[in-house]
């Protein structure tokens, strides 16, 4: 005992691992918070000679400048709400751009694995030079060439069947607009969905206890699809009415108008970000051995069960996580919108900042956009890789 | 194998012949390309969809006002840089193409493929219809080439012989940038370096690599630290970097920094966006660096540890060089994505290649070239990233890291 006391006393607090480490981490801290007050004190410094003082008051004020795309504003709205119409600007050409290149990018996953030589080729070729060429050329080439070159001017448009016009004003189709009664179909849909997912859980579980687990996507999507056909029915008047793009004298009205540079963001952000998903979903359904396939239908599983049970549900294990991380750089990438003029969220601030002169506060509400979206995505990760881990052990 | 061998010699089978092909070509269109209804569907719908495009493109291309590209090549590929000063570049690219021809002599592999093939294409670029003093500056990068491949290849048996090379190698950075930008004293210094075309492309991604590298390696084993205060603080850092975009931060760049220094420290906008590539790069670096830490079995740093090595030692002389032996496929990835956000220093109003191209497309003299001047852009970023991935994979296979 007396031995123990007389040793721990013997080690210097110099020489003792625990205090060593407990001040190299103060020393670090140290460090780094005399950077930040360094940085932070010239900033104030810089800011009372140019006058200027830190505060969020300025996103009450009027914005006075147009943004042509998205939601209902107008100048006099304020910069606050120009800033949220630039968020949903941001979200809608992502969310849209993230669909188009998954479809895509999975049918030329597949081609890159298809028996059939040509397509194989085909596929390959699309992903060896749409990775190698920088996105914003292709940004680039999809505007300022193709959108705003060559394209005909409104009056002699191309058209494709469907009533679709393309023009160098924009993209027009038909679109279906909703009339007074569709507030009344409004609660079938909802209604729908609640019974269609009461369906999918009813039959999820009853297929669990039969020891056949699977996804009666099916079953819930059909009583969705009649519940609504039959609010369609009963509800006085149709609820939702088509309108079909129409040539006046200087441009096309009603249907649906994309903008151009909506219309070049899109289609460069998903042709891109598609052959990045390409080469992930290739790489998900190569990992899966043969074996598998052999052994599923060994035991004497069909070819849709075999790709149903066995395949996918082990594919999507490895081709989701870096699925999802793609889907944050296209939203990223979104942010290339500033440079072919599409009022994206980064667009939508720097246009605040040049109206005010707030650089600090516009960074930082741009940044802490950008890094919400990205945490919200992790966290969708972790939770979905922690459900994958304890399903597989 | 054997046993088959042996029991067909036992029982006396004959073993037959394979048969012959008659018409290998047909048995392969069949096997290919209709082995199958929906195949042979597929295959007449591409091959038509195929042949009409490439018409099209053909039709386009004969069309096509290609003399817009000689005729801004140097705007293109250096921007503003005076006429009278190119002897700089030229010498700069003498001493790179020396430097790969030596390093092709003395290892061989891979390097001797890439010396050659910058010879051979210095000889076929010199055949080019460009002004004459252009073509014998660039044959004579075929020829610094070569002699360096000699000296390399003879000099291999001098003690230190790579060790030199690598010294110069890391020398070559400073020597080139100095050559290329001037320094006051020697050389003067080149003015209007904010408009040098595809000069800042390389530059940019040269410099923001090879700085963020030491600051990535400290931020990936501050990562890994077992000090939670580094720990986090590098966490931190990484992750707020990745979750946002590049150009956010160039904007940073160009309006914020200013106001983050000293009233008279001002960087120059050239600093400042390096700068931002530096900081930017560095936490996809930590990224690649520690994904290369995580390779290494826990053995590695036990027998370390039973030798006697301390965290430091074992960290530089065990750890670090296997670890960054495997990541360099992972590195040059992230070179060749570098070099294409490059082209977003435009936003940040310096002219790399893509943005100085449009100077050329508002010229009078030089309208609707707008999709030769693309094609031109599109073609020359393929070229260069497309053989650095081959590049890459190359290395990937000798280094064996994609088969375990």
């Amino acid at each position: 005992m007396a031995k123990k006391v007389a040793s721990s006393h013997s080690i210097p607090f110099w020489r003792d691992i625990r205090v060593l480490r407990v001040i190299a981490q103060v020393i670090f801290l140290a460090l780094i918070a005399a950077g930040i007050w360094w940085l932070f004190n010239n900033l104030q410094y810089n800011l009372q000679t140019s006058g200027l003082k830190i505060g969020f008051r300025f996103l009450t004020n009027t914005a006075g400048f147009p943004i042509s795309e998205g939601l209902h504003y107008s100048p006099t709205d304020v910069n606050g709400y120009a800033f949220f119409v630039g968020i949903v600007n941001t979200l809608k050409v992502s969310v849209i751009g993230i669909v188009i290149a998954t479809i895509l990018g999975v049918i030329i996953g597949i081609s890159r694995l298809s028996s059939n030589w040509l397509v194989k080729k085909i596929a390959g070729f699309y992903v060896e030079v749409i990775r190698n060429i920088p996105l914003l050329v292709q940004l680039f080439f999809w505007y300022f060439a193709v959108m705003l070159t060559a394209l005909p001017l409104v009056k002699n448009s191309i058209h494709l069947p469907g009533a679709i016009y393309l023009t160098r004003r924009g993209v027009y189709m038909p679109w279906a607009i909703p009339t007074d009664s569709f507030g009344t179909w409004a609660w079938y849909i909802l209604g729908g969905l609640i019974v269609g997912a009461g369906v999918y859980m009813f039959r999820r579980t009853q297929l669990k206890r039969a020891e056949r687990p699977g996804f009666p996507i099916i079953w819930a999507g059909t009583v969705f699809l009649l519940i609504l056909a039959a609010g369609w029915f009963i509800t006085p008047g149709n609820p939702l009415k088509l309108s079909v793009p129409v040539l006046n004298r200087f441009n096309f009205t009603g249907g649906l108008s994309l903008s151009t540079s909506f219309t070049a963001l899109l289609l460069g952000l998903s042709v891109y970000t598609a052959a990045f998903i390409a080469e992930i979903v290739r790489a998900g359904i190569q990992a899966i051995s043969k074996g598998q396939t052999e052994a599923a239908s060994a035991v004497g599983l069909s070819k849709v069960q075999i790709l149903r049970l066995v395949i996918l549900p082990q594919a999507l294990r490895v081709i989701i996580p870096p699925l999802a991380s793609q889907y944050l750089n296209l939203t990223k990438n979104s942010s290339l919108a500033i440079l072919i003029g599409y009022y994206d969220l980064m667009n939508v601030g720097t246009t605040i900042f040049n109206q005010t002169g707030r650089a600090v506060e516009m960074i930082l509400l741009i940044m802490a956009s950008y890094l919400t979206m990205s945490l919200l995505t992790s966290l969708a990760m972790n939770y979905y890789n922690k459900r994958m881990k304890l399903v597989e052990r | 194998m054997d046993e088959t061998r042996k029991r067909s010699h036992t029982y006396g089978d004959e073993e037959l012949p394979p048969p012959i092909e008659r018409i290998p070509v047909l048995r392969w269109l069949k096997e290919n390309l209709f082995s199958s209804w929906l195949n042979a569907i597929l295959t007449i719908v591409f091959t038509v969809f195929i042949v009409v495009l490439l018409f099209g493109l053909a039709k386009w291309a004969l069309g096509a006002r290609w003399e817009v590209i000689p005729a801004n090549l140097k705007l293109l590929l250096v921007g503003t840089y005076p006429l009278e000063d190119m002897w700089r570049i030229w010498t700069t690219l003498y001493l790179i193409s020396f430097l790969v021809g030596s390093a092709g002599g003395s290892r061989g592999g891979l390097m001797r493929q890439i010396s050659m093939t910058i010879a051979i294409v210095s000889v076929v670029l010199a055949i080019l219809p460009l002004a004459l003093t252009t073509r014998g500056w660039i044959l004579g990068m075929g020829a610094s080439t070569g002699i360096g491949f000699l000296l390399g290849h003879f000099g291999k048996r001098l003690r230190r012989y790579k060790h030199i090379e690598i010294g110069l190698w890391v020398l070559s950075l400073p020597v080139t940038i100095m050559l290329v930008n001037g320094i006051s004293g020697i050389l003067p210094v080149v003015a209007g370096r904010n408009s040098w075309g595809l000069m800042l492309n390389v530059i940019g991604a040269v410099v923001g690599i090879a700085l963020s590298f030491p600051i990535g390696i400290l931020l990936a084993l501050g990562r890994r630290s077992e000090l939670p205060a580094i720990r986090l603080v590098c966490t931190a850092y990484i992750e707020i970097i990745r979750g946002v975009p590049l150009i956010t931060l160039l904007f940073m760049a160009s309006i914020m920094l200013q106001l983050l220094l000293p009233s008279n420290v001002r960087p120059d906008l050239l600093i400042r966006a390096m700068m931002t590539i530096t900081a930017f790069e560095a936490a996809y670096m930590a990224e690649n660096v520690r994904g290369g830490l995580q390779a290494i079995p826990k053995g590695q740093y036990e027998a370390a540890n039973a030798v006697g090595l301390n965290k430091l030692l074992t960290t530089t002389l065990i750890i670090m060089p296997q670890a960054l032996r495997l990541v360099i496929p992972a590195i040059v990835g992230q070179f060749i994505s570098l070099f294409m956000d490059t082209t977003l220093f435009g936003f940040i109003a310096i002219l790399e290649l893509l943005h100085i191209s449009r100077s050329v497309m508002g010229n009078v003299q030089w309208r609707g070239t707008i999709f030769e001047l693309y094609v031109f852009i599109g073609v020359v970023f393929w070229l260069a990233c497309y053989s650095m991935s081959y590049i890459s994979r190359r290395i990937e296979k000798s280094l064996g890291v994609g088969e375990r």
